[in-house]
């Protein structure tokens, strides 16, 4: 809607060399980064000091697998791959190389981090590398939802709703009639508020910032008001039981990754398999054309006898049949039991990383992940004592969003006809 | 597939400006349209609600196998006595009056904020960030400075204007500058506000001394707002009802207004009339999260116990969005729209005390409000009611992240 | 075989858009659908290709009737259509784009790629429409974005071909490549319609042209038996009369000076590509051209709405290259610009708010901060009044007006006041030809108070007609230089680059 050249004359250069602009920002951060490592996590850790990171959980055949690092020799090292990456972008030789570069010096700079909060301590990296995944499962699948129904233009900041009235409806359902007829109750749920805001923004034509709105007040409202007038009442309706976890054969046994990957309940294992077959479903078979055309030129895909409104409708109850599965997730392995509010912005987390992925199956899947690390990191550091504020990883995915819709590290571009109703003449 | 290409913000004009004739913000609709399908989507909402609260009274539901008579009657009476203590909390008594327009203070100035947004095409669904951010100045300002009331306040809500102007206003910026869609950075800023209200909270300069967790030190008398006698109702409805005022003034009758609504029907237009856009973005949000700061101000200093807690704020920014729309982004209907909800929220705390019907219901009615607002289409099926000619789709906000 | 459209009927609210018209075209046929915008020929194709239902009439096939409810029917019916705006896919491959909507597929509704990739081979090589699959359409100039709208009709199998306005987003060049693509066409069999309100081109190409004006059906001509004159006149209705009556002009001092400039359009390319001119005071400068020569960019430069990449835009001497819409308001420019509706007016605003859109700051309609709403209404009801205005009240939306008033409200505002420069574009465009001779009149007062006027049309009559000095713009460079005297072929051949071989119309 704006466009910068209102304010300046500078446009075009600045649009000439924006990767070079992009190269020396980044460029500059990560040598900073270096400096910040080698003071506070080098020079501020006392010589001889080590940090121990756990391999395994208690109970695992390898026992006591572990390993141990002298905590302000590895700053150092990190601090100097971190100068010799800044040094790489901002020579500008590669600059296709520059996110690449970025994501390995945050990386280390994670592993840095990790080994100062564990200095002289002891820290269960398996442990938090599993809760990782854990705890990217339900960003992911709301992702996976967004994603969905973006592709075809539709916008849905309606995820935290559908995953808050699925969970609730898993809950309920769960109690009533055991797990499965839980996970069917939660998954069909998201269908119906899919629908519910498909019939907005395509048939009445909402504006869909408004209908994505609209639902998340109701979901709330409803769940809420429901749980306190039910569910306080019928406190059985209130403990659904939870899916098993199902380790796989052989590669659970696997040091590290076996616990990290393949311990867990469906859950997890479906969502690796959706964001992958998702994946593969956009970018190589027919549906994946059809769609992506609706979302990018609706018209175009008309003209060649593509149904718009149908495809729509389809993706974005598929979409919420998604987000139905990341709600009985919720309830029905993570916890078991519905509280008011229970999905606390998960919804939206699931939005930023959408974007995060650029609009892509496994970028989800991997901005799912790195939100899952930091809400992971964030629970482990209280146990730490760290004195960095809880708070201040809450944010991140928020703060990374924003810093991708800007434009700072390399612009996503969504769907050109996103959130516009097609109009059949 | 989706990365590369030209920044699609470096395109000269959005495609879709042009075709953003019809808009639901009602900018300029007559008063009896105006009036119609907001009244009916009340009425509407209200009429679910009844529903919802009959399907959800357990002792009623098993009595409908033996005497559906009987049942019939529990249910209806139910209904009947929740909208009766709706009523009764809303406007059934003086202290239910003040408690209404209590409630509706912060409504209004949220709605407010909205509402400019709306007119000039931007969707400001931060203001709960931004009510945090001037909250959190006020609050500073109310305890730790000493002056007399007469100052004290005025300048708790200076601080509060500039704090929900900036939290604001870095939406407008990153919209002018990079452009960056206003709906996803102000929903991240929403987030980003929380968490950083939580952080202030146990640090020294906020928390109250000998606490652990995230509550701040009280506010100095002197900056609380007065009320009117032993009611709740506060300093703060006038201050609403001048920010009515100012608005009202601001969008039609000054030439800031003007370009905002100029740049918000058609951003070409306004920038070949001379009009600098990017800068109009930034002035609207800053605006728009100035009267979401004065609307913090009520959470805090006109709140019992007058002290920060963690997410003060609460729902009203989005109430607001829904307030902004059923007043057709309009300032005198933003004022009654925030007379409406503040009746439903006094209402349902009595709905919640006298029939046990919780008060989030009230989240629902207001849901509801808005698709029949939004979708004016289903209240016509409903009510059978002729669509007016020159209706079209509503769009506000088009694509995002470029 | 024959494609036949039959007594149709299109009611829109309001508007009569198609009154029992009549359409035939034969296998190996090309006619010209010819008509001015607003004609009502865009419409009956969208009936043709299942995007519109007509109000009354049919569409035959050999005497069948179709139903054509969609456009996947006219597909199946073996109607084809190349759209003004082209209906392809930016980010897609050219491949994914021919294919889409009848794509290849292995198990599973896995695509085939290879087998997309070897169908536009294939086309391509047989009908010598040279595209690379694998490109991007974004990356694409246009004239080859249209080739992949012609291969993705054949590999349709479609037998009657419909473009419409085919030739106003190419240049010359292109325009004759295109031309020899639709014979080839023609000479493989197909039924062609071809739309168009460019009177040369459908003479150059058509077996037979129909002209529709008002939603009817005019005339069928042999364009062996016909002219562009008598054409025109079918078209518009009247014997076409563009003379603007003025003086001799007296140019005094260069008011606008244009030196080496050089703009990129959105898409980074040279649309004005070193480009020098000078306007004077009291004399009207022409810049003719076909649309997308760089004009548009042109005059976003001089009037601060786009960055030059190089070069200076003087006003009066003063270099005013880098200001912005508002700094040139206050030096006393008066733009009329391109696309009334999109940039010149806000449709929601009043006539009186859109008066005042570009003074509004100033005395008296305000004091900087607060409107003066009665100074304003004030000045609203003097220039309707005073420049022919048709409208109920000044406070009625600007969109509810017509063509030509809306057009006059916009000259209004920008004229009433001593300007030393005017800039408009496309001043004419689609409305009444009353309001086409009051605003040239306006103009070439103007001229004569002493301003110095710029006109850029891609109307070579209006340029002409109203011109004192003619530059004509190809590829963003001036391909010829006239005075008032130069002939119309003259000129047309400059608009084609110099070397055009077709007749410019």
């Amino acid at each position: 809607m704006t466009s910068p050249d209102v304010t300046s004359g500078k446009r075009i250069d600045r649009r000439a060399t924006s990767e070079e602009r992009r190269a020396t920002v980044i460029g500059v951060v990560l040598v900073i980064l270096a400096a910040f490592v080698f003071w506070v996590f080098g020079l501020g850790v006392e010589s001889g000091v080590t940090s121990m990171f756990n391999l395994s959980l208690p109970g695992e055949r390898l026992q006591d697998l572990a390993w141990e690092v002298n905590s302000k020799w590895l700053a150092f090292l990190v601090a100097a791959i971190l100068a010799f990456l800044g040094g790489f972008v901002l020579r500008k030789s590669h600059l296709t190389r520059t996110n690449l570069a970025l994501a390995i010096g945050l990386g280390l700079l994670a592993l840095a981090f990790l080994t100062w909060a564990a200095a002289g301590n002891s820290f269960s990296l398996v442990g938090m590398l599993r809760s990782t995944v854990v705890l990217s499962v339900a960003v992911t699948l709301g992702a996976l939802c967004g994603l969905m129904c973006e592709r075809v233009a539709v916008i849905n900041i309606a995820i935290e709703g559908q995953l808050l009235t699925a969970a609730f409806v898993g809950t309920i359902m769960g109690s009533a009639w055991g797990i499965w007829a839980g996970l069917i109750g939660a998954m069909l749920t998201g269908a119906i508020l899919g629908a519910v805001l498909a019939v907005l923004a395509i048939k009445f034509r909402v504006d869909q910032i408004i209908a994505g709105v609209v639902i998340n007040i109701f979901a709330l409202g409803l769940t809420s008001f429901l749980a306190r007038r039910v569910l306080s009442e019928a406190q059985d309706l209130n403990s659904p039981g939870s899916f098993p976890s199902l380790k796989i054969p052989i590669l659970g046994d696997i040091p590290v990754l076996g616990a990290m990957l393949f311990d867990h309940s469906m859950f997890v294992y479906a969502t690796f398999i959706l964001a992958i077959v998702l994946h593969f479903g956009l970018f190589y078979t027919r549906w994946g054309l059809r769609s992506r055309s609706v979302g990018e030129h609706p018209r175009a895909a008309d003209t060649v006898g593509i149904n718009v409104y149908r495809t729509r409708y389809r993706n974005v109850i598929l979409g919420g049949l998604i987000a139905g599965f990341g709600g009985a997730f919720l309830t029905l392995s993570q916890v078991s039991r519905f509280e008011e509010n229970l999905t606390a912005g998960i919804g939206f987390i699931g939005l930023a990383a959408m974007i995060f992925g650029r609009w892509m199956p496994l970028g989800a899947l991997g901005a799912g992940l790195v939100f899952g690390f930091a809400r992971a990191l964030q629970q482990k550091l209280g146990i730490l004592g760290t004195p960095i504020p809880s708070e201040f990883l809450s944010m991140t995915p928020y703060i990374v969003t924003i810093i991708v819709v800007a434009g700072v590290v390399g612009r996503s571009r969504p769907p050109a006809a996103d959130g516009q109703p097609y109009i059949k003449e | 597939m989706t990365d590369g290409g030209p920044p699609p913000a470096n395109r000269p004009s959005d495609p879709s400006a042009g075709e953003r004739e019809a808009r639901i913000t009602g900018v300029g609709t007559s008063l009896g349209k105006a009036v119609v399908i907001p009244a009916l989507a009340v009425l509407t909402a209200l009429l679910i609600g009844g529903l919802i609260i009959a399907v959800t009274d357990l002792d009623t539901l098993s009595v409908w196998g033996d005497d559906p008579l009987e049942a019939l009657r529990l249910t209806l009476s139910g209904v009947g006595d929740a909208y009766k203590a709706l009523l009764i909390g809303s406007v059934g008594s003086p202290r239910a009056l003040t408690e209404t327009l209590y409630a509706a203070t912060p409504l209004i100035l949220a709605g407010l904020a909205v509402a400019v947004g709306f007119q000039a095409g931007l969707f400001n669904i931060g203001v709960n960030g931004q009510m945090h951010m001037g909250g959190m100045a006020a609050l500073w300002v109310g305890f730790s400075v000493a002056l007399p009331g007469i100052l004290h306040i005025p300048l708790a809500i200076v601080a509060a204007i500039i704090g929900g102007a900036i939290w604001a206003g870095i939406a407008g910026l990153l919209k002018a500058r990079t452009g960056a869609h206003e709906v996803i950075t102000t929903i991240m800023l929403n987030f980003i506000a929380l968490y950083l209200v939580d952080f202030l909270l146990t640090t020294s300069a906020f928390q109250a001394p000998g606490r652990n967790d995230p509550l701040s030190k009280p506010i100095n008398p002197s900056a609380q707002f007065p009320t009117l006698g032993d009611y709740r109702l506060n300093i703060g409805f006038l201050i609403a009802l001048a920010a009515v005022g100012f608005v009202w003034w601001l969008l039609y009758r000054s030439t800031i207004g003007f370009q905002f609504r100029a740049v918000g029907f058609n951003p070409d237009g306004g920038r070949y009339a001379g009009m600098n856009v990017a800068w109009i973005y930034v002035g609207v949000m800053a605006i728009s999260g100035a009267l979401a700061g004065v609307a913090g101000t009520t959470q805090v200093l006109g709140l019992e116990p007058y002290r920060g807690i963690s997410g003060f704020a609460g729902t009203i920014g989005f109430d607001a969005i829904a307030l902004a729309l059923l007043g057709r982004s309009h300032p005198v209907g933003v004022l009654f729209a925030g007379l409406l909800f503040g009746a439903l929220r006094a209402g349902g705390r009595e709905m919640q005390g006298a029939a046990g019907i919780p008060i989030d219901l009230v989240l629902v009615l207001q849901a509801l409000v808005i698709v029949f607002i939004a979708a004016p289409e289903l209240v016509r099926a409903i009510y059978r009611i002729k669509t007016p000619k020159d209706e079209t789709g509503v769009t506000i906000s088009t694509g995002w992240g470029g | 075989m024959e494609l036949e459209l039959k007594g149709i009927t299109k009611q829109f609210a309001g508007v009569l858009a198609n009154d029992d018209v009549d359409l035939r075209v034969a296998e190996g046929e090309i006619v010209a659908l010819l008509g001015e915008n607003g004609a009502g020929k865009t419409t009956l194709m969208n009936i043709l290709y299942g995007l519109y239902t007509p109000t009354s009439g049919q569409v035959l096939i050999d005497g069948e009737p179709l139903e054509l409810l969609s456009p996947a029917d006219a597909i199946a019916a073996g109607i084809g259509m190349v759209h003004q705006h082209f209906m392809l896919v930016p980010v897609f491959s050219v491949a994914e784009n021919v294919v889409l909507g009848e794509e290849p597929t292995k198990k599973l509704g896995w695509l085939d790629k290879s087998r997309a990739r070897r169908v536009v081979r294939e086309i391509s090589s047989r009908h010598g429409l040279d595209v690379d699959p694998d490109a991007i359409i974004e990356d694409l100039p246009v004239g080859v974005q249209q080739r992949v709208e012609i291969i993705k009709v054949l590999e349709r199998e479609a037998r009657f071909v419909v473009f419409d306005e085919p030739t106003s987003v190419l240049t010359p060049t292109e325009v004759e490549s295109f031309f020899e693509v639709v014979r080839s066409l023609k000479a493989a069999g197909k039924g062609i319609i071809f739309i168009s309100h460019k009177l040369g081109e459908a003479l150059d190409i058509a077996d037979r042209i129909v002209v529709m004006r008002r939603g009817k059906t005019v005339a069928e001509v042999v364009p062996a038996e016909t002219d562009e004159e008598r054409l025109a006149e079918l078209m518009v209705g009247r014997p076409v009369d563009l003379t603007v009556h003025k003086a001799e002009a007296r140019p005094a001092d260069v008011v606008l000076s244009v030196e080496h400039l050089v703009v990129l359009d959105d898409r980074n390319r040279r649309a004005v590509d070193d480009l020098s001119f000078e306007v004077r005071a009291g004399e009207i400068l022409g810049i003719a051209g076909v649309q997308g020569n760089g004009q548009t960019e042109l005059v976003q430069a001089i009037t601060g709405l786009r960055s030059a990449l190089r070069g200076v835009v003087q006003l009066r001497g003063v270099d005013v290259t880098i200001e912005s819409p508002r700094d040139l308001h206050k030096r006393d420019v008066a733009h009329v610009p391109e696309d009334r509706q999109r940039s010149g007016l806000i449709l929601q605003f009043t006539v009186t708010e859109n008066v005042i859109l570009d003074s509004y700051y100033e005395e008296p309609i305000s004091n900087g901060i607060q409107m003066d709403w009665d100074a304003a209404r004030e000045q609203a009801l003097r220039l309707v009044d005073e420049y022919d205005v048709r409208t109920p009240s000044v406070d009625t939306l600007v969109s509810k007006l017509s063509g030509g008033n809306q057009q006059k409200v916009i000259v209004a505002r920008e004229f009433d006041r001593d300007v030393s420069l005017v800039i408009a574009s496309q001043p004419t465009r689609g409305i009444d030809v009353g309001s086409i001779e009051y605003i040239h009149a306006r103009i070439v007062r103007k001229r004569d108070e002493g301003a110095a006027v710029l006109i850029v049309s891609s109307e070579l009559d209006e340029v002409m007609a109203i011109s004192d000095r003619i530059i004509v713009l190809f590829g963003g460079r001036i391909a010829g230089e006239f005075d008032g005297s130069a002939t119309a072929t003259e000129i047309g051949l400059a608009m084609l680059g110099s070397q055009g071989e077709s007749e410019a119309s």
